[in-house]
């Protein structure tokens, strides 16, 4: 079993709130896993359990330790950017780099230096002199300097522009991943790490909606448009979810075969923020 | 390089005003007045032609051995003076340091950034009671010693001025033994101080908002309990223990020398001595205090308080959860 995070049983609530309720999951390494919820739905509880930012019952085991007796060891071989604003204000550039690289075995200074080359932050700046966005270049350039073999993104790029994004999920595509390295993501700008996911899991209150890789998404889900003449037909093979658009309909379907549904009208792979709505649906109701 | 080391520098790059330029600046300001009162004397003696206080000229015929072995102590007491007044500004330092020292990065959420780095709990809160039990105070005192020596200086080239020669004073002064005697009651003072150390700690890391009320009012609380019950003829713990002295020991015991008040050292010792500041401060009598019971129940209780915020570093993360 070469799974980097083992999960059974995975118990949290806070007071009578339930965050996570008994979930399981694996999750093997080489894979980018975006795990997609809505709001207060356990994400950040389940990732903070993985970081050892907090107590849970149940088992889990992260890269074979135990994350709330062992987060030190943990973090030679974790990295995790939880959101923008953690970087200490007072703390200059050159002294992050310093203390990154004096605490950290597996961190190379050269990597960071060249990363922060192309940025326009100097050495001598204070994190509260920085912009938002070169604030998250910075503790991207500081992670992507540690040979870490599970990377952990919280909420990355809230509050960036979109140049900062496409370029926050570039670097990371082009200059860090490879098949050694296992990243979990979690964002609400699902479009943005659709098409470098190679996971997929919905969580929704406290428990896991989907799990899969995205060829099995690509696989047991299709969307098809379809004529009002053949709605009936198409809502007869009970479909997740169906909306409107130019006068026609779109349905989305789970495990229906093809064939049956070429059909019914032009089918299309649906996108994940679409399968996310069909999923959800009820969340807030 | 060594990670507690490192992790010592990194308290010093958050706290450099309070570790460095508070000294600084409390020596400065004592070296401006100093200047001062060296060009009023200089001005008034002038207008008026006379000489007051002690006269330069009439030092430079009439110095006999005595009058030397008083000038010799009073430059030690002025040594003493520097690092007994930078010593009151690092209590203020320490106590507020202390007090948001596990309580700063969980309130803007940077806690999370140091906690993704492979540094344990216990690393980071003692490098912390490190900082605030030696590395401040063996700072503060450099810096007294360093201001001290402008001192000298300073007064060498105002009676060079006159035509007086400084330097046998200096000579019956003990520069160099004031500044071992001083540096050695630094670890005196880090165990005397571990009590409010490890109480201040201890609710940095416990409290979600706020850490100065619950660090502060609840022993003065508990002592004014204990006085109210007292007064209504309830149990209370004036025949047990002086609970205002626990109060005390827990939240100002960071103050350096805070153990010349202590009466069961001063029971074994001899006034403190203003005619002999180098015999006052001998290690033989300071290290007296290491046989005292105060000092070494407070040491246990203060390394209990460390280890339960250590306990509480790992469990309280971020203020709101």
């Amino acid at each position: 079993m070469n799974a980097v995070v083992h999960a059974r049983g995975l118990r949290k609530h806070y007071g009578r709130t339930v965050a996570l309720d008994s979930v399981d999951f694996e999750i093997e390494a080489g894979r980018i896993v975006g795990l997609i919820g809505p709001n207060g739905a356990g994400k950040t509880t389940a990732l903070k359990a993985i970081l050892g930012l907090t107590g849970f019952d149940g088992e889990l085991s992260v890269l074979g330790f135990d994350p709330r007796r062992q987060r030190a060891q943990l973090m030679e071989q974790v990295c995790f950017i939880a959101d923008v604003a953690v970087l200490p204000r007072w703390l200059r550039v050159r002294e992050a780099i310093e203390f990154v690289a004096g605490v950290h075995p597996r961190f190379s200074r050269e990597k960071c230096l060249a990363f922060l080359s192309h940025t326009k932050i100097a050495h001598g700046m204070r994190v509260r002199e920085l912009s938002k966005g070169m604030i998250v270049q910075l503790h991207l350039a500081l992670v992507m300097a540690i040979d870490a073999r599970l990377l952990v993104l919280d909420e990355p790029t809230l509050g960036l522009d979109i140049l900062y994004r496409k370029s926050f999920y570039e670097s990371l595509l082009s200059d860090y991943f490879d098949e050694q390295k296992t990243i979990i993501v979690t964002t609400h700008q699902v479009e943005e790490v659709e098409h470098i996911l190679t996971d997929l899991m919905f969580i929704q209150g406290g428990r896991i909606a989907l799990a899969a890789t995205m060829d099995e998404v690509a696989e047991r889900y299709a969307e098809v448009m379809v004529n009002p003449d053949r709605a009936e037909a198409a809502r007869a093979l009970k479909p997740l979810n169906e909306r409107h658009v130019f006068g026609k309909s779109i349905f989305l379907f789970d495990g229906v075969e093809r064939a049956r549904l070429a059909e019914l009208g032009e089918l299309h792979k649906p996108s994940v923020a679409d399968l996310f709505v069909a999923t959800m649906k009820g969340t807030y109701a | 390089m060594n990670k507690l080391a490192l992790l010592l520098k990194r308290e010093y790059w958050e706290h450099r005003g309070g570790f460095f330029w508070a000294p600084v600046w409390t020596c400065v300001t004592i070296l401006v007045v100093t200047v001062f009162g060296i060009l009023t004397a200089e001005v008034v003696g002038r207008r008026n032609s006379v000489h007051f206080g002690f006269s330069l000229d009439k030092l430079k015929s009439s110095l006999d051995a005595n009058d030397m072995i008083q000038a010799g102590n009073a430059l030690d007491m002025v040594q003493l003076m520097f690092g007994a007044v930078t010593c009151i500004v690092l209590f203020f330092v320490l106590f507020f340091y202390l007090l948001g020292a596990l309580y700063d990065d969980r309130r803007d959420r940077s806690v999370l950034f140091w906690k993704s780095l492979p540094v344990s709990d216990s690393s980071t809160v003692l490098s912390k009671a490190l900082a605030a039990m030696l590395f401040a105070p063996l700072l503060s005192f450099v810096v007294a010693t360093a201001a001290y020596l402008v001192f000298l200086l300073l007064v060498t080239l105002w009676t060079a001025a006159h035509g007086v020669n400084a330097l046998p004073a200096i000579a019956a002064a003990h520069p160099v033994g004031m500044f071992w005697r001083l540096l050695l009651t630094i670890p005196v003072d880090a165990l005397w101080a571990l009590p409010t150390v490890g109480w201040l700690l201890f609710w940095s890391a416990f409290a979600r908002s706020k850490p100065f009320l619950w660090a502060v009012v609840l022993p003065l609380l508990a002592v004014f309990l204990n006085f109210w019950f007292g007064a209504l003829g309830l149990p209370n713990f004036d025949n047990l223990v002086a609970i205002k002295d626990v109060a005390a020991r827990l939240l100002l015991s960071v103050m350096p020398g805070g153990w010349l008040g202590d009466d069961s050292w001063r029971a074994m010792q001899v006034r403190f001595d203003d005619e002999d500041v180098m015999r006052s401060f001998d290690p033989a009598r300071v290290y007296a205090l290491l046989g005292t019971a105060n000092l070494w129940i407070g040491a246990a209780v203060g390394a209990a308080l460390v280890a339960a915020a250590t306990w509480m570093r790992g469990r309280r993360i971020e203020v709101n959860t």
